[in-house]
């Protein structure tokens, strides 16, 4: 598979394609259907929605077209293969997909794999307490999350948008928007406490 | 409470929480995806060890999937979902299965994955390659990344020059445990230092010391004798 590193900002961007507005697919349901009954339909609705998601996330990170078309294709085949894998309890079904997208584009952009460490590896050190994870949880803390996102200064958003995105570490952020490290630093950190404050229950 | 090790590693702390963590900002890179394969294999290792960092990441993630969900979809090619669906049948027995086997008598496992894969062993069958006196390093082979990444070994006891770094240095303790100005590091805790870090890291005196480092540019030696030995430091 070749891939050309994509230069300047991705502009195309086709109407066509709905986005979400409150009427969101039940993702969570069509995952569970195609993990446990192989749902094809299911699986169509799942592709319609995250498909566009994943190649405009790929387009944004650097990938040129024709690459972007091509692993937002695998990873949707990844999604039908993993769906048993899943669980409702412990992501919400985008969280899931965006870490498969975000390994995708690791494996073939730098053609490395992504070190990840293994639940299941006896050398693990387990949490002390279990936090109470369940479905509803997982999806109130999902929608009180996009409610924090939504709250936040657009300076602290950009920069998010930047470290997801733009493929570069804190670091180079810093460089590319002319912002002193620290300054990076300090609203990355400020943007994520805000964030996680909204993902954990309300304390306040 | 710990537990007695085969093969000359002392003792290992069971399940002790780590107490030196990875900032949130570098947690942040490597769940957007953004940094190298060596520290990306330092951090997935201490996260393996630090289930405070593992939360951290999994906040992270979810800022992922959300970003996902608002992101402004583009079109995808015609045709391109019934290329998937005629793909699926090939691939629906294929079920990816993890690499992991735990072999026989895995409570002595030292070694966490990811890292334990790179080594493709655990500690006591490392090649170990004398540095200097007391302290004793092995590559660990990472292809496609820039940054070097070893295991080191200080023997008990033992100080290690005083040194500053030109760039960042990551150093997750494996086993035993050193001391440095900023505190005491035992198994699973990470030590980041950059440029402005300057230390003489000291293995505790009743073990060795076994870390994995991870660093994007060589150390400077700052001691007086050091300083006469910096042509000779290998990045």
């Amino acid at each position: 598979m070749m891939l050309m590193p994509f230069n300047g900002r991705m502009t195309e961007q086709d109407q066509s394609v709905p986005t979400t507005n409150g009427s969101e697919p039940p993702l969570t349901d069509l995952l569970t259907a195609v993990a446990t009954s192989r749902d094809r339909t299911a699986f169509s609705a799942l592709f319609a929605y995250f498909a566009p998601r994943i190649k405009a996330y790929l387009l944004r990170t650097g990938c040129e077209a024709g690459a972007a078309e091509e692993i937002a294709q695998e990873v949707m085949i990844t999604v039908w293969r993993r769906a048993e894998t899943f669980d409702a309890s412990q992501a919400s079904a985008s969280t899931w997909v965006f870490t498969i997208a975000r390994n995708k584009r690791i494996d073939a952009f730098r053609r490395n794999r992504r070190p990840e460490y293994d639940p299941d590896d006896p050398a693990l050190v387990p949490a002390e307490s279990i936090s109470a994870d369940n479905r509803i949880e997982v999806d109130q803390a999902a929608k009180r999350l996009r409610a924090a996102m939504n709250d936040l200064p657009p300076e602290q958003r950009e920069l998010l948008r930047m470290a997801y995105f733009d493929d570069q570490p804190h670091s180079a952020i810093a460089e590319a928007s002319n912002l002193p490290l620290g300054t990076v630093k300090s609203r990355i950190r400020l943007a994520l406490t805000k964030l996680r404050k909204g993902l954990k229950e309300e304390e306040e | 409470m710990t537990r007695k090790m085969p093969n000359g590693i002392a003792s290992l702390p069971a399940h002790r929480v780590p107490t030196h963590h990875l900032s949130e900002e570098l947690l942040l890179d490597y769940a957007a995806g953004s940094c190298g394969e060596a520290e990306a294999l330092i951090i997935a290792t201490h996260l393996a060890l630090c289930p405070d960092c593992r939360a951290v990441v999994e906040a992270c993630d979810a800022v992922g999937g959300a970003l996902l969900d608002e992101i402004a979809p583009t079109a995808v090619g015609a045709g391109s979902l019934e290329a998937v669906l005629a793909r699926l049948d090939d691939v629906t027995s294929a079920v990816e299965t993890s690499p992991f086997v735990a072999p026989r008598g895995h409570e002595d496992i030292v070694v966490p994955e990811p890292l334990r894969s790179y080594l493709a062993t655990d500690l006591k069958d490392v090649a170990w390659k004398p540095v200097m006196r007391g302290l004793d390093e092995a590559a660990v082979p990472i292809c496609t990344s820039p940054a070097k990444s070893r295991l080191m070994r200080i023997g008990a006891g033992v100080a290690v020059p005083r040194h500053t770094h030109h760039g960042s240095e990551m150093t997750l303790v494996l086993s035993g445990g050193f001391s440095d100005n900023r505190g005491h590091f035992v198994r699973g805790d990470i030590a980041v230092s950059d440029p402005e870090v300057e230390h003489r890291p000291v293995a505790d005196a009743d073990e060795d010391c076994i870390c994995f480092v991870v660093t994007d540019a060589p150390l400077k030696l700052t001691g007086p004798i050091g300083r006469l030995l910096n042509p000779f430091v290998r990045f």
